[in-house]
């Protein structure tokens, strides 16, 4: 190909051959990890094969002194953790109604009695039994053609000897089309259809905000930089009507142009309800002005209408509009800016 | 003598002798990794088992009382009824906590132990044919042992339940279209909702166990009728089984094992400490602690759900939560291919027939490297689901363990893979040179792939081809290798 050539195709030749060079790069590197492991390996690795299993006493490797050894120690120790399991075992009842609730006791008894006769069994099964290894054949799971063809026969002479198929095909789907109907329409009554309190915004224009514990808040209630969780009257306590107050320096505020009113003397409120996966957005710091999920670690700024600074949320927390009344009483000015908490679907 | 007389009384009302007989003749073979399953299975035989116990004392009720009991710290507390009998259980029930806490550890080792299990039919290749409706089976059991221990630890009504449920709602309600129909049918309605502990409940003692248990019968039924694969070695052909019979080693054997994980539940549920929901204390709406985990099977998700940037994806006026994408979208993906794998595997492999000896890792490089891929991607994950925890424990940055977290969860898995590729595919050649010297291991190699389509004039240099039954003579051997010989290339 010409220097020409070469131009004219442009930048998705320069793409093509720099991602060739780099397929290219990658299988040397692989080669030559390849050629490391080579060398690594011992010159003569010695593969042994996968000796025959079961022990020295069935292959038929063992004197006589050895084998009478290995039943006398088998049975001293299957004795001992027997004895053992039992001890355990007594020991639970003794605990258990002695009154005494204390797990460790309990917990360690019954271990040292399970654990016991599971030893004891286990030393039985590798000491004084039997482990000869068996080798048996296995058979052909695929059915010869004539026993297929007996089954298939037996299918579908039944089904020769039924009259009027067609009409027990269609009574038989209708059937299940009406089952089928009265289930779903059961599930009803779990409550399936999202309704409004999926879409409710919460609040409504001059709710008080009250803390949890139903007092009112005013304007001299927070310094800034601090921040309080409260509710709207009707709703104390509740889960999604959960909102964070927080008071800011005013001149800090960088809220968009038709939510400057909202914040009087720099009170802003946002739903606790985190957009993300619905944890309450309950960690506030004061020195970069964000709210932090515990969560997924997900940031709000409060600063700039709780618009999310890392981590996995997506959407801000939706903002309450907030004013003042001639107390100082702070209200809310409206609804949340959007249903409170995680997204879904038809939620815009 | 009671015996005798009453075996046959049965048997003359069921004709079972010969079925005894052949039952107790089974072969199973003997190898640590083959234990895994049966763990998993003694797990549930536990939770059962503790479960029932703890199913006596338990209320699944949402109703709100006022906590007068033995646990001075919330007297006068506002809590649910489910979580006054949680209480209960713990403090006032003589071995109650013992069994509770013996339950939760029994889950945990039930998950880790069907992991383990998954993991090794995996690397050795057993979910060939004739082998794959137990792989879809197993893996559909592993899928209601990870929804059903979410609904164990939810059921509890404390303050760490409430944030695993409150999480569980949001992942329902992000799935587009459907969403909000999902969750409202698992709450009951928007969260927090006194419906939702019955449900679950109902769920987790009857529908989901149910399910696990009919499940386990035909996964144990289909192991019985194919038998037990074997490892390659000596005398183990696709057209036999070696192994101890079932009466009376491999009994005595199982059912010490059986003992032994019972112990060890046992143990565990005396010495340490699992789920103090009095330390807890009661679901809050508003309140939260830090440091929050899921139980440790869950916490991939977890992990994905804090690595996954905050995307924001509107289709028109439709929203796509961000949650979707690492809650929903990546575990319907990572079931999807292990449900598809053997599928998949089959179209790119020449085997045919029954496979009944395993295959080693390193005969199968690709797969090798493929699977230390996902394990490696996995693991990131699951240390992402902790790193709050990470980061309070090492005096660290979250945001900056966080942007190292997602820098690792796309490079690690390549990475793992790239280095595992040349490991395994070395071993094979090595493991082939090896081979290639010493007529025996060929000849058996010939012997363990009878049936399959690859001819014995393609898997032997023709000076060493014998033929049939020549082998038969040669007892012991190695692994046999694969590779170079036109039989499976890629995995």
């Amino acid at each position: 190909m010409s220097e020409n050539e070469e131009r004219r195709e442009g930048g998705a030749g320069a793409f093509l051959n720099l991602g060739w060079r780099l397929l290219e790069l990658g299988w040397a590197s692989l080669k030559l990890l390849g050629t490391v492991v080579d060398r690594l390996l011992p010159a003569k690795v010695a593969f042994e094969p996968i000796p025959e299993s079961g022990r020295a006493a069935d292959r038929k490797m063992e004197s006589e002194s050895q084998m009478e050894r290995r039943e006398w120690w088998g049975t001293l120790f299957v004795l001992c953790a027997f004895l053992l399991a039992i001890l355990g075992g007594i020991g639970f009842v003794i605990f258990f109604w002695s009154g005494s609730t204390g797990t460790k006791l309990l917990g360690g008894s019954l271990a040292v009695f399970l654990g016991g006769i599971g030893v004891t069994l286990v030393v039985w099964a590798r000491w004084l039994m039997s482990q000869k290894q068996a080798v048996e054949p296995r058979h052909e799971l695929q059915s010869s053609p004539s026993e297929r063809e007996d089954a298939s026969e037996a299918f579908c002479g039944g089904v020769r000897d039924v009259r009027r198929r067609r009409l027990l095909k269609w009574m038989g789907l209708t059937g299940a089309g009406v089952l089928g109907a009265m289930v779903v329409s059961l599930m009803r009554s779990l409550g399936m259809s999202p309704d409004a309190s999926l879409y409710s915004r919460i609040w409504k224009g001059g709710q008080r905000l009250v803390t949890l514990d139903g007092k009112g808040v005013s304007l001299s209630s927070l310094q800034p930089g601090s921040m309080v969780t409260v509710f709207p009257e009707n709703k104390i306590g509740s889960e999604r009507a959960q909102t964070v107050l927080i008071r800011v320096k005013e001149q800090l505020l960088q809220l968009p142009e038709e939510r400057a009113s909202w914040a009087p003397a720099g009170y802003v409120a946002y739903s606790r309800v985190c957009t993300h996966a619905g944890c309450p957005v309950g960690e506030f710091e004061a020195e970069q002005s964000l709210l932090l999920c515990p969560c997924h670690q997900s940031t709000f700024d409060v600063l700039r209408a709780a618009a999310p600074t890392g981590g996995p949320a997506a959407r801000p927390l939706p903002q309450l509009p907030l004013y003042a009344d001639a107390d100082g009483n702070l209200h809310a000015g409206g609804e949340f800016t959007a249903p409170p908490g995680p997204g879904f679907w038809d939620i815009l | 003598m009671i015996v005798k007389t009453l075996s046959h009384w049965i048997d003359s009302r069921l004709h079972a002798a010969k079925f005894v007989r052949s039952a107790l003749n089974h072969v199973f073979p003997d190898h640590w990794s083959f234990m895994l399953g049966e763990i998993a299975l003694y797990s549930f035989m536990i939770l059962v088992v503790t479960g029932t116990y703890l199913a006596l004392f338990f209320h699944a009720s949402a109703e709100k009382v006022i906590y007068r009991g033995s646990y001075h710290a919330l007297d006068g507390e506002t809590v649910s009824v489910a979580y006054r009998s949680m209480l209960h259980i713990s403090l006032d029930v003589p071995a109650g906590l013992l069994i509770r806490q013996m339950h939760h550890w029994a889950a945990l080792i039930f998950l880790w132990a069907i992991l383990a299990h998954l993991a090794r039919i995996f690397f050795t290749a057993a979910y060939r044919k004739p082998r794959e409706m137990n792989w879809l089976i197993g893996l559909t059991l592993l899928l209601l042992a990870l929804v059903n221990g979410f609904f164990g630890y939810s059921l509890g009504d404390d303050l760490l339940s409430g944030t695993g449920l409150r999480i569980g709602y949001a992942i329902l309600l992000s799935v587009p279209v459907i969403g909000p129909w999902l969750a409202f049918l698992f709450m009951g309605g928007t969260i927090p909702n006194p419906a939702a502990i019955p449900r679950m409940y109902a769920l987790h003692i009857f529908l989901v166990p149910g399910l696990i248990a009919g499940l386990l019968v035909l996964h144990l039924g289909m192991i019985w009728r194919q038998l037990h694969t074997n490892y390659p070695g000596s005398k183990r052909t696709n057209r036999t089984i070696v192994g101890s019979r079932l009466w009376p080693s491999y009994t005595a054997k199982s059912v010490g094992l059986l003992l032994l994980v019972f112990a060890l539940v046992a143990a565990l549920g005396g010495f340490a400490q699992i789920d103090p929901v009095w330390i807890y204390g009661p679901y809050a709406p508003s309140a939260i602690m830090a440091g929050a985990q899921p139980d440790w099977y869950l916490g991939w998700i977890e992990g994905a759900m804090r690595l996954f940037p905050g995307i924001k994806l509107h289709i028109g006026h439709w929203l796509i939560p961000e949650l979707f994408f690492p809650a929903v979208l990546m575990p319907s993906l990572v079931f999807g291919a292990l449900y598809l794998y053997p599928f998949v595997e089959k179209l790119f492999s020449s085997d045919k027939g029954d496979q009944n000896v395993l295959r080693l890792p390193y005969e199968q490089p690709f797969k090798t490297a493929f699977g230390i891929g996902v394990f490696v991607f996995m693991l990131v994950l699951l240390i992402a689901g902790g790193d709050d925890v990470i980061a309070v424990a090492t005096d660290s940055s979250v945001v900056e363990l966080r942007r190292i977290l997602r820098i690792l969860v796309i490079v690690a898995p390549p990475i793992a893979a790239m280095l595992t590729y040349p490991v395994c595919a070395r071993i094979r050649r090595r493991k082939a040179a090896v081979a290639a010297t010493t007529p025996q291991e060929i000849a058996v190699l010939e012997e363990r792939h009878e049936g399959s389509a690859t001819s014995s004039e393609e898997l032997l240099p023709p000076h060493l081809d014998e033929g049939p039954g020549s082998h038969l003579r040669l007892g012991r051997t190695g692994a046999s290798p694969t590779s170079e010989m036109g039989h499976s290339d890629i995995f």
